[in-house]
């Protein structure tokens, strides 16, 4: 067994890891929400595939049904479709776990079961439509996946390495980054965490604990929906590649614990995810001797979050503790 | 005396949950610069009625009044929006944020961003104004409960709360912290402010309020100036009728040592040491009660009898009536102590969390301790139900049937099934923590009754109490803790309340957060 | 400011709800029963907008899915013996409170077991391999679901968490394990060919009706387990309240740690019972997610074995009569059953809100009743 270097090797693999990191990671953010209010949502790849499909067909058909189909159009349409329906899957859930009070796993593992149907259904339809298994919309490819003009080419490692992505890669980070000031800094970010915590205290002190979840969980859906779309992005807004979708959502389900419910250090995290799900196909290039199958290495990321959370069990700060109310169901007069 | 403007008019409130009337047609009024007792045994209502104010529960029919105009509270914003603020009696904090991130919960700011230098500086002026004292960057968790009530209290004052509500504030406090919030209650009243106290204290009444209002049975039956009250005109209203509520003590008959425990030093569940090196003796045919402020180590020491707590060393041998040589109980969990033929019996202060199992009926919850019974892997059925139908009817249980789960019971049927079960058993030691919480008069009076006999019987008892007076009334000796340790053992027929108290604190009348010094 | 929420505050609620403990039995089934009919009608919609297909030809497929012949009978038993295997399996967890979401996994490294034993014994006997076959799968099952149980029981960890997370190790080796026999063996296809003595016996012209007669005596022992026995009466006490529990004198790190043995042990035997009885091979798709399914299956029955049977059948039911519709038009696929068993679940999960609450309209503010 050896090991060799190879930077192009390791360029790409970077690149790789941080695109589906990323994917990764829009699915977390939307799930911390969702934890923060105390809902834990196994709901999640139903809804990334939603948002996926959604925004493939609308990119698509508005590609194929259009004589010169405008790139902003295209940005739009790709951008809200995928939220509207990936937020239109979280209501469902929302509706169910809040208003009917019902279990939160069933409902959740209900929801990935319909999310996952609806998305391949249409996904065959629309493919059984057009005659081909691989189709793809090649403007959304162009509008989503623009590099950043001039630094991602001309500044050599660093250009590839920073530059390289599409928009919504950086818009992650971005995201996170206010995700983690909201829950910190502000009024309504204390008033959600304080419903993940006791949500009978944050009702006594005249939150409206209904309305918050509904829009945390509605949101937080929102944003894992984008991350069903970011996965069709970076396959080239390929259709046939999406039904991976769900083993994305399950990783982001699993991100939320190995960031220990902080969204920032769920982007290093999501990278590093990236990382190890991509490593079957870039590894081989930097080990020899010996063979690793892809599937060995796709385990990983599931292995060090299992490690992540009887690490934290074992326990240190208490603040790294899930929100404690995760899973339970609330109703004002009982108590 | 002057009469002051009314904050608060409830007309006709009714509320009803299932086919239990909690508050039939209640008028009350509440007035600005006044404290009112609102004063009823357990199970009067008094909180289901200030709920209402507080926008926990919404009333079937009636209708409140603040500052002489009609409102709607649905919910507990609505409440603050008519600076209407409650302090549960089951704090209603969030354990992993500091202070300042409890009061600021909820509060209707004007820009997103906490502003955590403003809060510090408000919170600051409103405890110089009061005499509060609290830390703003403190974690709850790392709070005590005299703390976590200053902070309730904090909080509803910054959400600017003009009628303040406080539902059985002194139930966890020492004499002498009482006397120090009841302060902080008479600056507020002075302010100007509405306060209601919530209680079934007589004594309590007597001392902090200006005037009284009576729950019995759910509706309102008098309201009157407390300078014409006193404690048999009080009692004779919530009861309605006239009633002796002197506890028996009879004397007890050949004391003989049962349980001696020796320099025993627990941790509780978080790793702290919660007894630190006691050592006593509990005898036969004796009530040893148990007095301390909340979570000074009367849990422990209760469980770590019963086998249910980490013990880090020191002993507990365990005599019986017959013989010489003592059983150590410590390293034995409750099954092995079973096994020794130590009937042990516990009536924890969690009913429906320990002591039974809520989802089953008392039948099954008969079992609890004995469903190893028998040799084959299959549990009895007929033993347990014949006992269940013979509490039922003895104490008369009021539940549907015996398959009932038992959390449909109401607080004193609940406890009426766990200490039956337990006496049944025929103890040689029987523990109770707070045996009569929550439950009305006459329950508590079946339950000193059933304790009593017990005594008579050559049990050793140790009753946990919080009612000073009932510990007085009811035990042999009292063991006072503080902080995990023994600061007395005193003899209940000749010490006062305020001795306990003090030793309560620690025995020197100093304490961090400035009990008075009392001679 | 005062002024602003009493204007605001004028109206009485519209709704309001109340808890209810005292729905009767027929009651509870009534409601259920009327939202299976409504959830039919919001599936007939459903499909009738995105195929086009008449909705009572919708139903009518339905009961031709699962009764239209003979064949399909027998192949409506054949998909429900899996699915209320890990519903068995999962009752007792669940009822100790113990969030099991790990059937998958288990039953897949069940599976895995019980092929790896059929490829390296291939040559013994079918009366020494077979069950050789189901005790690896029990011990692979059992072990893949004591780690999450050993973790809860002495650290507390997430078991929800963590079960879920076994899921996804035990599919990728899986898919690394067929990877690796297919290398070997181009007839890893079928058990058929490669190990004969590793296929259940036929009886009445199947192999599977050993493994429903198999699931069916551990459904029955399972009820019997968790109603009547010392272990059943325990874990039930853990599932309501460890505290009481620990009072009762009862090892809750044990009745976890035991009861979790034999839920992943039932999932495990689900595994075996497929690889020898049903598909023949293995295959990280194997009985279609059922692990998943069967937390519902489980949890709509209340957790009592008996009552599975029902509700696996109700899923079976909408399953085989989405793959009838999607043969019956271009626009329909098989992926409607996910689809429609979704619309039926949220239907079902949603009623139970009814059954536990009452909800009270006020007007003239009088309640209505």
């Amino acid at each position: 067994m050896g090991i060799i270097w190879n930077l192009d090797s390791m360029l790409g693999w970077i690149v790789m890891a941080v695109n589906f990191g990323s994917v990764i990671l829009y699915g977390a953010m939307g799930e911390i929400l969702t934890e923060k209010a105390g809902h834990l949502n196994l709901g999640v790849p139903g809804i990334m595939l939603c948002g996926g499909i959604s925004g493939f067909a609308a990119t698509f058909l508005y590609e194929q049904n259009t004589a010169n189909p405008s790139g902003f159009v295209m940005l739009l349409l790709g951008l809200l479709s995928s939220i509207v329906a990936a937020t239109l899957a979280g209501l469902i859930y929302a509706f169910l776990t809040i208003t009917l009070k019902a279990n939160q796993n069933v409902t959740g593992i209900t929801l990935t079961t319909f999310g996952a149907g609806i998305a391949k259904h249409f996904g065959s339809v629309i493919s059984a439509k057009s005659g081909s298994t691989a189709i793809r919309s090649a403007l959304a490819d162009e509008v989503f996946n623009a590099k950043i003009p001039f630094l991602s080419t001309n500044l050599g490692v660093v250009g590839k390495l920073l530059f390289n992505y599409g928009f919504l890669v950086y818009l992650a980070i971005i995201l996170a980054i206010l995700l983690q000031l909201f829950f910190n800094k502000t009024h309504q970010g204390l008033n959600l965490r304080a419903i993940g915590e006791n949500p009978g205290t944050a009702d006594a002190m005249g939150i409206n604990v209904t309305g918050y979840k509904y829009a945390a969980i509605l949101t937080g859906s929102a944003i894992s929906g984008l991350g069903g779309f970011l996965y069709l992005v970076i396959n080239n807004v390929q259709w046939s590649t999406a039904l991976d979708i769900e083993g994305m959502g399950w990783l982001a389900v699993a991100l939320v614990i190995f960031a220990t419910w902080k969204p920032v250090n769920a982007i290093w995290g999501g990278y590093l995810f990236g990382f190890l799900s991509k490593a079957g196909a870039y590894a081989p290039t930097f080990i020899t001797g010996i063979v690793i199958s892809q599937h060995i290495w796709n385990m990983t990321p599931y292995i060090v979050t299992i490690l992540v959370l009887i690490f934290v069990s074992f326990r240190m700060k208490r603040e790294s503790r899930p929100p404690q109310a995760l899973g339970l169901s609330y109703f004002r007069e009982d108590r | 005396m002057p009469e002051n403007k009314e904050a608060v008019r409830l007309r006709g409130i009714s509320k009803t949950f299932g086919h239990v009337a909690a508050n039939t047609n209640v008028n009350l009024s509440i007035r600005h610069g006044e404290i009112l007792s609102l004063l009823g045994e357990n199970g009067s209502g008094k909180t289901t009625l200030m709920n209402m104010l507080a926008g926990i529960y919404y009333p079937d029919e009636g209708e409140i009044l603040i500052d002489d105009v009609p409102v709607q509270i649905k919910s507990p914003k609505d409440a603050f929006d008519n600076g209407i603020g409650m302090v549960h009696q089951h704090f209603k904090l969030i354990d992993v944020f500091t202070a300042a991130e409890n009061i600021v919960l909820g509060e209707n700011a004007d820009r997103m961003k906490i502003d955590r230098k403003a809060v510090a500086a408000k919170i600051r002026e409103i405890c110089d104004k009061y005499g509060f004292d609290i830390d703003p960057d403190k974690k709850v968790y790392d709070m005590n409960v005299s703390q976590k009530q200053t902070l309730e209290i904090v909080k509803i004052l910054y959400r600017g709360a003009n009628i303040l509500i406080l539902d059985e504030p002194t139930a966890v406090l020492t004499p002498q912290e009482s006397e120090k919030l009841f302060r902080v209650i008479r600056n507020m009243r002075d302010a100007g402010k509405a306060i209601v106290i919530i209680t079934h204290k007589l004594q309590e009444v007597l001392s902090v309020s200006d005037r009284v209002a009576i729950l019995r049975k759910g509706e309102c039956v008098a309201s009157i100036d407390t300078v014409n009250a006193n404690e048999k005109i009080l009692t004779e209203m919530m009861m309605g009728r006239k009633v002796d509520l002197n506890i028996e003590r009879p004397e007890p008959v050949n004391p003989t040592k049962r349980l001696e425990i020796k320099n025993l030093t627990v941790r509780d569940r978080e790793g702290n040491l919660a007894l630190k090196d006691i050592s006593f003796v509990a005898n036969s045919g004796e009530i040893l009660g148990i007095a301390g402020i909340s979570g000074c180590g009367q849990k422990e020491l209760l469980e770590s009898v019963a086998g249910l707590a980490a013990v880090e060393s020191g002993s507990i041998e365990y005599l019986p009536s017959d013989a010489v040589t003592p059983t150590e109980l410590v390293g034995k969990n409750p099954k092995q102590i079973r096994e020794l033929g130590v009937v042990l019996s516990f009536v924890p202060e969690d009913r429906l969390g320990m002591g039974l199992v809520g989802s089953m009926g008392m039948s099954e919850n008969m079992m609890l301790k004995s469903y190893e019974n028998g040799k084959t892997i299959f549990t009895e059925q007929k033993a347990p139900r014949e006992l269940a139908g013979s509490i039922k009817d003895e104490l008369e249980v009021q539940t549907p049937d015996i398959q009932t789960p038992v959390s449909r019971l109401s607080g004193g049927n609940v406890q009426k099934v766990l200490v039956g079960r337990e006496i049944a058993a025929a103890p040689q030691v029987l523990m109770t923590a707070y045996a009569v919480r929550g439950l009305d008069i006459n329950t508590s009076f079946t339950i000193y009754r059933l304790i009593n006999e017990q005594k008579k019987k050559g049990v050793a008892v140790i009753f946990v109490g919080e009612d000073l007076d009932v510990l007085l009334a009811l035990s042999d000796r009292i063991l006072v803790l503080c902080e995990g340790r023994i600061t007395g053992i005193l003899d209940a027929r000749t010490c006062t309340k305020e001795q306990v108290g003090l030793l309560m604190t620690g025995g020197t009348g100093v304490e961090s957060n400035g009990a008075e010094q009392s001679k | 400011m005062r002024a602003m929420a009493q204007s605001k505050a004028n109206k009485e609620p519209l709704v309001h709800v109340v808890r209810k403990e005292d729905t009767t039995t027929l009651k509870k089934w009534m409601l259920r029963v009327i939202a299976v009919a409504a959830a039919l009608l919001v599936t007939g919609a459903f499909v009738f907008a995105v195929t086009g297909i008449n909705p009572f030809n919708i139903y009518g497929a339905m009961v031709t899915g699962t009764f239209g012949t003979p064949r399909r009978i027998r192949n409506t038993i054949k998909t429900l013996t899996p699915l209320l295997c890990l519903g068995v399996g999962l009752a007792p967890a669940f009822k100790m409170k113990f969030w099991n979401i790990g059937a998958q996994g288990q039953m897949l490294v069940g599976a895995l077991a019980a092929s790896f034993v059929a490829l390296t014994f291939r040559n013994l006997p079918g009366g020494v391999l077979i069950p050789l076959m189901g005790l690896g799968a029990i011990l692979a099952g059992a072990l893949w679901a004591v780690l999450p149980a050993i973790f809860k029981a002495f650290w507390n960890t997430n078991e929800t968490l963590f079960t879920l997370m076994m899921n996804y190790i035990a599919t990728f080796w899986v898919m690394y394990s067929v990877d690796v026999w297919k290398g070997e063996s181009s007839g890893f296809a079928s058990f058929k060919q490669i190990a004969k003595n590793a296929v259940m016996p036929v009886i009445a012209k199947e192999n599977f009706y050993i493994c429903t007669g198999i699931v069916l005596i551990v459904a029955a022992l399972m009820y019997i387990y968790m109603k009547r026995t010392k272990h059943g009466y325990e874990l039930a006490v853990v599932g309501e309240s460890e505290k009481t529990a620990r009072y009762a004198g009862i090892n809750v790190k044990k009745v976890t740690i035991r009861t979790m043995v034999l839920s992943g042990a039932i999932c495990g035997l689900c595994g075996f019972l497929t690889v020898s009885g049903i598909d023949f091979t293995l295959s990280h798709t194997m009985n279609n997610g059922f692990g998943f399914t069967a937390i519902v299956v489980a949890w709509l029955a209340k957790f009592n074995p008996f009552t599975m049977i029902g509700t696996s059948f109700m899923m079976v039911f909408f399953q085989n009569a989405a793959s009838e519709i999607s043969s019956m038009n271009a626009n329909a696929t098989e992926y409607l059953s996910n689809v429609i068993s979704g619309i039926i679940l949220f239907f079902l999960i949603g009623v139970e809100f009814f059954i536990n609450y009452r909800l009270v309209f006020r007007k003239n503010g009088k309640e209505g009743k």
